[in-house]
Formats: C-alpha cells, structure tokens, sequence
C-alpha cells in the first residue's frame, strides 16, 4: 500500500494500448459491507491483467461488473475512453467482453456447438454445422482440441473450460475474463492455460485473470492488480515486473496483499513429527479399497494412518477425494475392500456407527450438506446427534441441555454469531466452518476427515482452522487432510498421498523435496 | 366378438380425438413451461379460463374462429398472472398454481353464474373439415378425418414443436432455461423473458384445450368442466419428458380409456365409467414401478431465477 | 447466582423474541387475509352487491348462529385432521398432493365395514376400529408414491397426482361395485345407525370429530417441533443432503413421512363418516385435501396458524351457502376469495424475505 505503484504511474504510457476499460471510482455495495470501494483501473489490449486478492477481497464484483449481472453504485465505466454502462450480460458480450466463469456457464444437456449458439436470434435455426467448423477453427487458432458435437455434460472441466474460451472467440471477444479459471485444473492444464493466456494477450486481447494464487499471478500475469478488503492496494505495473524476478515480484505482492513483510514460505513450516506414535497399531487401515458409485470410481485403495498422523491428500479438485471421505464416513457405499479403524472393521457399518467408533467427517460442502440452512446454529451443531441424551430424552427435546451446548461451543471455537438460535445459514463461512469443526470434534474423535478444510476462508480463520487440525492430531486421532492447496498440506501433514483418478499414485514423507515429489505424482511422471 | 361393432369403434375412435385433445394441449403446454423451468401447476385453471371465455365469445360472436381465439386469450389472462407472479416476482410455484387454478374455478363458475344462470345457452355444432379421400375409409376415415379444424391444429403442434425443440435457438434457449439458467444469461439473453414467453405459450395452449372443450365437447360452459384435464396434462408432461410424440402418445391413451367408457355403452355394455378411467393411471403407475429411476426433469425445475444467485 | 440471572435475562430476551416473532407471523398472516378481503370487497361492488351485507351474512351464519356455528365446528373436524396430514408430510419436504385420494379410501373402507361390525360390539369398538381401518388404508394408499420417491427417487408430485385420479375413481368402483348397499337403490354403502356414530359434543350437534381433529394437529405441530423424530423428518425436508451426511436412514424416514401423512388423511374420511355422513355414496369427493393445501401454506407449516385458517374456511364455506341464498352470489365465491388470499400470502412472503435480505 505503501510502496505500491499503480498502473497510471507506467514509465511509457505512449507504447501502450489505450485502455478498453477503465473504471474510475467504481463503488459496489452490499448491505452492510462495501465489496468495491472506489476502484480506479484500466485494462489495456495486449495484457493479461491479474486480479489477485484473497477471498472476499471484492474480485467476483469486479467481474460481476465487468461483465454486465451487477451495477456499480458509483463511479464510472469508460469503454474505449467513452463513458458506457454495461447494463446486462448482453450489453458486454455487446461490447466484447467476454467471461469465463469459475463455475461452468455451459447448459450440460446440450452439446457444444448448441451451447455456442446459445443467445442468437430466437426464430434462427441453429446452424451446426458450421458452428461447428468455426468452432474447430477457433479451437485451433489457440491451439486447443475439442469435439464440437460432444454433450457438454461427457466433458471434463478442463475441456469445458476451453470450450468455454473457444466460445468466446468465435463471438469475437477482445476482452476476455478468467474468473478463478484455474482452480479446478491440474497443474500441467494450468501451466496450458497460463501460455494460452499469454498467446492471446499477444494477438492483441485483453485478458483479465482472477485468481488467489501468487504464483500464477507472477507467472502469467503482464500486469497485477492487489484487492483487499474491496479496496485496491496496489499493483505492479509490467516495467516493473519485468525487472523483478519471479521471487522479488512474490515478495512485493505478499506486501500488499497481506500488509506484511516477507513471503510465507511453504517449506520453512514443517510439522512436528514428534506426535506421531508409528509403532503404535495404525488407527486406520484402508485394504484395497474399490467404490464405483460415484462420479469417480475409486480403485485399490491403500493407507494407513497412525494415531496422531497427518496425512494429506493431495490433487486436483475432483479426482474421487469426496469419493474416498464419503466413503470412509460411511455416506457412499463401497464395493470391495476393508477399512479397520482401531482393529474393527467398520465398511459395514451405518454412518451412525462409524461416528460412534470415533469416524469424524468435516466436509467442504459446508452449506450443501454440513449444515441446514434455515436452522438455528444451535441445533446443527447437534444434527449428527439427534436423539441422544442428554439433548433429548424419550425423544423428547431438551431445550436447556440443547442451548448449554451451544453456549458452550461459541465460547469454546470462538463462533461469532449474534445468537444461538441464529440460522446457520446467515453466519459468514468462517463461522460455519467453526460449527462443524466444534460438531465433529466434540466427544472421542479417533478418525477425523478434513475436506478442504480452508476453502473460502479468510486468513484468520484459515490460521485457527489450521491450528485446530493439528490439535486434533496431538491428541491423539489420526488426521485425513483433504487438500488442494500444496502449500498448506506441506505445512500440516506428516505423510502426503498423491490421488488422481480415483487412485492413490503414491505416498511420500514430508521431508525436503516432497514438492517436487508430489508435483511428480499428480503430473503423472512417475508411475 | 358382437362388441366390435362399427358403431362402437367409430364412437371409440372418435372419442380418442375428442377426449384426447385437450389433453393433448395441456400436455403440450406444461411440457413447454416446464421445459423452460417453471412446473405449471396453475394449467387447470388457465384451462377453465380458455373454456369460459372461449366460450362467452363464441356465443357472444356467434363465431366459432373468434371462440378458440378467445379461449387462447383466457389461457394467456390466466397464464400471465403465472407469469407475473412466478417468473417475474419469483414466488413458489406450486402455492400460486393451486391459488391460480382454485381462483380461476371460482371466477368462472361466478362469471358463467352472472352471466348465464338463466340462459344456458347451447352452441351449435361446429361444422368440420372433411379432409378428401381419408375421409373416405371405413371407420377411421369418419372419426379422425373429418374433425374440427381445432383437431389438426393440434396435432400438427406435435411435429412443430419437435422441430421448434430441435431446429431453432427457441428451443436450445427453452432447455437452457430450464436446466442451466445462468448459462442463458451469461450468453446474453434474457432468462425472465424466454420463461415468461415459455409460461404465455403453455397458457395459449391450454387454453385453446379448454375452449375446445367447451366450444367443441360439451357446446355450453359448465362451473369445473375441465374436471382434472390439466392435472393429467402435467402427469403427461412429466412422463414424456420434453418429447412432444409422447405426449401425443399419453394422450391418444388416456383420450381412448376415457372414451371406451361412452363406446362401451354405445355398444351397450354396462362397465361403470370409473372402471375404464383408472386403467391409464394403472398403466402409468406400473411403467413407473418398472422404469422409476429415469424420469428425469429440468434441473432449475421450479426453482426461480435471480440473476447472481446460485 | 450470577448464572441464575442470567438464564433468566436469557428467558426473558427469548420471550421477548417470541413475542416479536409471533407478532410478526401473525402480522404476515393477517396482512395477506385483510387485503383479500378488500380485493374480494371490490369484486363483489363489480357484481352489484354491497360486500359488508355479503360478509355480514357469511359470518352472520358461520360464525353467529347457534346452527351456523356448529355446522362450523363440526366441519372442522375432517379439515384439521387433513391439515395435519399435509404439515407431517410439506414439513418433511414431501409435496403429498394426493391427500383427496387418501381421505376417500380411508372413508370407502370405513363406511364399508363399520356398518357390519357396529351391530355385533360395543360403540366405542366399532368407532376405534372404524377409524383404525380408514387411517390404515389411508396409509396403504400413499405407499406406492412412499415407496417409489425413497427407493427410486421418483417425483412424489407426479406420483401423489396420479394415486389421487386413480383413488378418486377407485373408491367409486368400490362403493358401485363392491361394497354397495343391497337394500337400496341409490349407489352407495350401508349407514352406520345414527346411534353408532361419534358422539356430539355437549349437548350441541357439534361432532366429536372436531376434537379428535384438534388432538392430531396439536398432536402433529408438537411432534414436528419438539421431539427426535419430528426433527429428523424436518432435516430430511429442510436439506436432504445434510439428512445423508449425518447418518439419517432417508429412505425409511421418507416411506414413514407417507404412511403418517396417509393414515390422517383416511382418518380424515373416517371420522367425516363415523361423525357426519354415516356412508359414502357413488361420485362423493368433498375435495377438501386440495382446499386445506392453501390453508396449510397460509399458516406457513404451523399447527396453531392452521387451526385459525381452517376455521375461517370453515365459517367461509358454511356462511357462503347462506349468503348464497340470500345475495344471488353462489358458493364459489369463496374460491375466488382463497385464490386471491394465497396469491397476497405469496406476496407478502415476497416482500417479507426482501425486508430481511435488506437488514442482514
């Protein structure tokens, strides 16, 4: 914030491209937060241009304004130097602006080439074939492959996504935005779309990359943009990050993202081995492991974790991680293998008895199945519990022994909500995750499943999240850490198993050079 | 067997057309709405609604063209509020459909009280198309080809609507709304504009089915007559699943157990009426118990769409 | 001690909560009732009738008069216990429309077999097993739906929609064809003897069946919101993914949802006929479950709300015959006012969950 030089201050503003989009001033509020305050930026032919900021930073409002589904509350948009609302979705395609969002914008039951379609004029006839061919040609022009005349819903969600990009080509975009685009890929798909990216920037688009990451942003980027808190604290302009290296340039970001010194260094943090007891019987046992009801089958699965082990699952989003914890709580049903926990075997038996032997299940679908919405906090923080004494007797519920409960758990997991009878619904991620970490931990947890434990949070929650696993573990109960994010599971877990495609590709100790290691595994080098 | 007797198939067959085809619009119509993501459940009273003004016109004009226009007016009228209410405000379907259906029987069991309590006027025969040579073969030539004009129009909205779910961005834009809301509008088209013209169209339909009830069927307007046609309308939608040649299917079935029942007498069986009526919802009802798992619906069925919401 | 107090701040703060809460439901109810009213006032100066001498003669009869008020409370009875069918099963987020169906199997068969034991047991047995029998094949009725949405995932709207045609006619085949009354000529069953029937209440003509309508709502809205079992049924209807995710036998809890809400809704044709009809006659379909579905959602799912507006459907019904007569404006005048009613109930819930969306 400090040192931070903004884009305006550029050394030779004649050499660049006049900007498409400007926004001076741009506010955007939201009942009781301001997402967007005053943000003055422009976006310029022949860039990519990363936004980067945290969660709730205010970089989805941003895209949800530049591409038309909201509508600042003050400042101004300039398109091409001329004062323009962009009013609606088809007032930016209008425009040229096109998005990719993080969560696909493709009508699974249709194909693509129809999904291209999409938006002409009503009383047309589709014409698939040469949609198709356009298609083809626009894939190629980037260097992409795709079969126009497959059902979205087949494709994977990398595929979508340059389907997507395609698309958005073929309606001759200059302006293309990537919101989070990366989040869902494997590290090689990323790596491909950060040089399509740079290709298209160097044909003359302007490209406007959100993400979360650091590295990509430095990688990728010719230009980056900080948000924090709705406010934009700086950037670097690309004088400037051509003449950093890549490390220098983190280092720089690091500062204006979290207003500190220094970058955090994935590798520095190392757990502390002295908790795990391996001589200890394991507390769990997976033996050749096979489920094929879900959308990724998982096949000959094998781990074993000791009492007070971390062990982190590495991969990208999607590869049967949701298989395995549903499975192992007992929500999926497995076909073939064993799973012993404490020297029982437990694959047989309902989710309420796994719980009962200590199996615990925090999943990242907080809203989705954690909780239920419309209920107050008290009551789901006993919704795996129904029934039982002392919070009902007979059947009957007991009001007192209910809310004493939850008195307690806010004290204990600091929840921050303005009643226990709140809907759960209405309290912010962090504190949501509070509750479900105060329900799955609470009484002898021997087995506890974090799934993506950190998603969506911010830092400070991410911190206490974190210390709260690794409590768990001193204590005593064997940890699966379901993550996506490298860094963090380098910093929690004792051992890391690499999963891709519903298989386990391989174990590695968390010693020096498990990133290379585990980036070795998911990239499918070695087998 | 005596029973198949060329009065009784004829009374039969011609009794298919004449039960099946408001069924048939119905069908159409919530199929059309829902294919777009709104479960029309207001479609009995949009039916009641083409009935009586479909109805009031054709007396009132004495034409019978202007009555069919009327009764796809009253469909619309009804279908509007729909519209108004479940599309633009974004309220619960099913609340106001039951609201719309129980509001539209009452509406126009008090209008045709007020305005014809005394009357009960009786609409003449409505004179039909004999189309040449079909005509002519024994039976079914009689029964099916030489209808009211109403008969083809609604038969040959089978094929144009395959063609417009098929062959036209109408149709791609229907499912998109239906299925992934958020995709139509980020491709810059209006979802509140495709499911209103979705919620309009069913309404037009069904009312069309209502009048030909009325004006065709009955030639009065009686308070309820549409007695459960639209509920069967939208099982039919259900079950065809966004196809059009099934609804035509379901509806031809329950048209022929419906009428076999006034054949049956013709033929002078004595078999009580509710007999025949439950034998499509036992076929139905055993097709389901058999093949449960694949009757799949729109996924945004239902559900309102707010833009920026997921 | 310091504890002590503050449980009680904590009492009287809920309390208060309460208080604000119920105030609120209420204003939310009676906002929406009110402005039909007015709307339903202006339609009825179009038909050239002046609506307070309307009104005064609907509630003049169902409300005010000795007879009036009894026919009221007698109607009740059936129409409460349907309403605590639908709140068991919309609570659990089941959409049970085929409540019509049920109540007449349950009443077929009850006024099937009553009759025939009645003359050989005392009253109170044949009563219990009269109304035993209706609840059970009350409950037989909504299984196949049960069954086909817990084990197969099948749309209960579908299914519910089409046991109810199916069950509509199915009961008239049964009083036609099985269970008809040899003795007359008329299509219907054989009469419980007056003297066989539920007791009236106090001397008035009021029928027990009102009370036993009160015990299952009051019963129903305290199982929902008191107990273990109510509170499973909520989740599953609540989220049914966090039903999963915490171990809750889905399935079972669904088919079980169905039978509860079946067997009160027979029971609801049972006690129609153990208390008034006496027998079921070909083509009989009071239509009630369709009605009460509306009433339901008005009280937004709560058993005390329910009662308020089935009462006032009830004096609505009752009084609407009266005023019938006596303005020229037939019965199903009070259609439109229901239709028009559940629309402002729609939008007032409308701008309420706005209001709320702008404070949080």
């Amino acid at each position: 914030m400090l040192d931070a030089s903004t884009p305006e201050h550029s050394a030779q503003p004649s050499t660049e491209a006049p900007p498409i989009v400007t926004f001076e001033g741009v506010t955007k509020r939201y009942p009781g937060i301001i997402a967007n305050d005053s943000i003055d930026m422009e976006f310029r032919a022949g860039e990519v241009h990363v936004l980067l900021g945290e969660n709730g930073a205010g970089k989805s409002t941003l895209v949800s304004m530049l591409s038309g589904l909201q509508q600042p509350d003050d400042g101004r948009i300039l398109i091409d130097g001329v004062e323009k609302p962009i009013s609606s979705p088809a007032d930016a395609l209008d425009i040229g602006i096109s998005t990719v969002f993080q969560h696909s914008m493709l009508v699974p039951s249709l194909t693509l080439v129809e999904n291209a379609t999409l938006g002409r004029k009503w009383w047309q006839a589709p014409d698939r074939a040469g949609t198709a061919g356009a298609m083809k040609t626009a894939a190629e022009r980037i260097g992409v492959t795709l079969d126009p005349m497959a059902l979205t819903g087949d494709l994977s969600l990398g595929e979508r996504q340059q389907a997507e990009i395609t698309r958005a080509l073929m309606r001759g975009a200059r302006f293309l935005i990537l919101d989070e685009a990366t989040a869902m890929l494997t590290p090689n798909d990323a790596a491909r779309l950060g040089e399509l990216m740079q290709r298209l920037a160097a044909e003359g688009m302007a490209v406007v990359f959100i993400t979360h990451k650091l590295n990509e942003a430095v990688a990728y980027g010719d230009r980056i943009s900080v948000l924090r808190l709705g406010k934009k604290v700086g950037g670097l302009t690309p004088e400037e990050l051509k003449s950093l290296d890549a490390q220098e340039a983190t280092n720089q970001v690091v500062r204006l993202m979290f207003g500190t010194q220094g970058a955090q260094s994935g590798d520095a943090e190392r757990p502390d081995m002295s908790t795990v007891d391996r001589d200890a019987k394991p507390t769990l046992e997976l033996l050749a492991l096979y489920a094929d009801s879900g959308r990724v089958p998982l096949s000959n699965i094998e781990f074993k974790v000791w009492p007070g082990e971390i062990l982190g699952i590495a991969g990208i989003d999607g590869n049967g991680q949701k298989q395995l914890a549903a499975a192992l709580a007992g929500q999926a049903p497995i076909s073939d293998g064993r799973v012993v926990l404490d020297g029982d075997y437990i694959d047989r038996m309902s989710i309420g008895q796994r719980r009962a032997k200590g199996m615990r299940y925090v999943t990242d679908d907080r809203l989705g199945e954690g909780t239920v919405g419309t209920f107050p906090m008290s009551i789901n923080l006993l919704l795996k519990e129904i029934g039982e004494a002392p919070f009902w007797r007979s059947g009957l519920e007991q009001p007192e022994a209910i809310r004493e409960n939850a008195r307690r758990q806010v004290r204990d997991y600091d929840i921050r909500t303005p009643s226990i009878e709140t809907p759960i619904g209405k309290l912010s991620g962090g504190n949501i995750q509070k509750v479900l970490l105060a329900r799955e931990l609470s009484g002898s947890a021997r087995v506890v499943i974090f799934e993506k434990p950190t998603y969506g949070l911010d830092l400070a929650n991410i911190a206490a999240t974190q210390t709260r696993i690794r409590e768990t573990a001193q204590s005593g109960a064997a940890v699966i850490l379901i993550s996506t994010e490298l860094d963090e599971i380098l910093a929690l877990s004792h051992r890391i198993a690499v999963m891709d495609q519903g298989e386990i590709k391989g174990i590695v100790e968390n010693t020096d050079g498990a990133r290379h290691k585990i980036g070795e595994l998911m990239s499918g080098v070695k087998k | 067997m005596t029973l198949f007797t060329d009065t009784f198939l004829i009374a039969l067959i011609a009794g298919i057309a004449a039960s099946g085809v408001p069924l048939l619009l119905a069908g159409l119509g919530e199929q059309l709405s829902e294919k777009a993501g709104v479960l029309n459940v207001g479609i009995e009273g949009m039916m009641l609604g083409g009935a009586y003004l479909g109805f009031y016109i054709a007396w009132a004009t004495e034409s019978t063209a202007l009555g069919f226009v009327g009764g796809i007016g009253g469909g619309i009228l009804v279908a509007s509020l729909m519209a108004l209410f479940c599309v633009r405000m974004g309220l619960n379907q099913i609340v106001i459909g039951i609201a719309l259906t129980l509001g539209a029987e009452g509406a126009t069991a008090l209008l045709h009280h007020v305005q014809f309590s005394r009357l009960y006027p009786r609409l003449p025969d409505v004179s039909t198309w004999r189309i040449p040579f079909l005509a002519d073969i024994p039976i079914v030539g009689p029964a099916l080809f030489d209808r009211e004009p109403v008969v083809y129009l609604a038969i040959a909205l089978v094929p144009i609507l395959v063609y417009v779910y098929r062959r036209t961005h109408l149709g791609l834009a229907l499912q998109a709304a239906g299925d992934k809301p958020a995709a139509l509008d980020s491709a810059g088209q209006n979802v509140l504009v495709i499911r209103t013209f979705a919620v309009l169209s069913c309404g037009a339909l069904v009312g069309l089915g209502g009048a030909f009830m009325s004006i065709v069927g009955a030639g009065v307007f009686v308070p309820f007559m549409t007695h459960g046609n639209g509920f069967i309308g939208i099982v039919l939608a259900m079950l065809a699943r966004g196809r059009p040649l099934w609804v035509l299917l379901g509806a031809a079935l329950f048209g022929a157990c419906l009428s076999a029942a006034t054949a049956l007498q013709v033929a002078g069986v004595d078999i009580p009426t509710d007999v025949v009526q439950m034998l499509p919802f036992v076929a139905v009802m055993i097709v389901l118990l058999l093949a449960g798992r694949n009757a799949k619906l729109p996924a945004a069925l239902g559900a309102a769409y707010v833009r920026g919401e997921r | 001690m310091s504890t002590q107090t503050m449980t009680e701040t904590g009492s009287t703060d809920r309390f208060r909560a309460k208080l604000q809460s119920m105030s609120g439901v209420l204003l939310m109810s009676l906002g929406p009732v009110v402005a039909a009213f007015i709307l339903s006032g202006i339609i009825l100066l179009i038909l050239d009738v002046n609506p307070f001498s309307y009104y005064g003669y609907v509630f003049g009869r169902g409300l005010l008069s000795p007879t009036g008020v009894q026919a009221t409370l007698t109607r009740m009875g059936p129409l409460l216990l349907i309403a605590a069918a639908l709140i068991v099963a919309f609570r659990a987020g089941i959409w049970n429309l085929g409540g019509d169906a049920q109540f007449l199997i349950g009443a077929v068969f009850c006024a099937a077999w009553t009759p025939l034991m009645a003359p050989h047991v005392p009253v109170w047995l044949g009563l219990l097993a009269g109304a035993a029998i209706s609840a059970v094949f009350g409950g037989i009725w909504a299984l196949v739906p049960a069954f086909l949405r817990a084990y197969q995932g099948l749309n209960e709207i579908i299914t519910t929609l089409m046991m109810n045609f199916l069950g509509i006619s199915f009961a008239s085949v049964l009083v036609k064809l099985v269970f008809l009354d040899p003795t007359t000529t008329v299509p219907q069953t054989r009469t419980l003897a007056v003297d066989d029937r539920l007791p009236t209440l106090f001397g008035t003509t009021i029928s027990s069946g009102l009370v036993i309508g009160l015990i299952a709502i009051l019963g129903v809205h305290f199982m929902m919101t008191r107990t273990a079992f109510g509170l499973r049924l909520r989740v599953v209807g609540g989220n049914a993914s966090a039903a999963v995710h915490a171990g809750l036998a889905v399935p079972l809890l669904t088919v079980a949802v169905f039978a509860i809400s079946g067997a009160l809704a027979g029971l609801s044709g049972g006690v129609a006929i153990l208390g008034q009809y006496g027998n079921v006659r070909a083509d009989w379909n009071p239509g009630y479950s369709l009605a009460v579905v509306p009433l339901v959602f008005l009280a937004r799912f709560n058993g005390f709300a329910a009662i308020g507006f089935v009462a006032l459907f009830s004096i609505l019904s009752i009084g609407a015959e009266s005023a019938a007569r006596r303005t020229g404006i037939p019965n199903y005048f009070t259609l439109v006012t229901i239709g028009i009613l559940l629309v402002m109930l729609a939008i007032s819930e409308y701008y309420g969950a706005k209001r709320q969306k702008a404070g949080a």
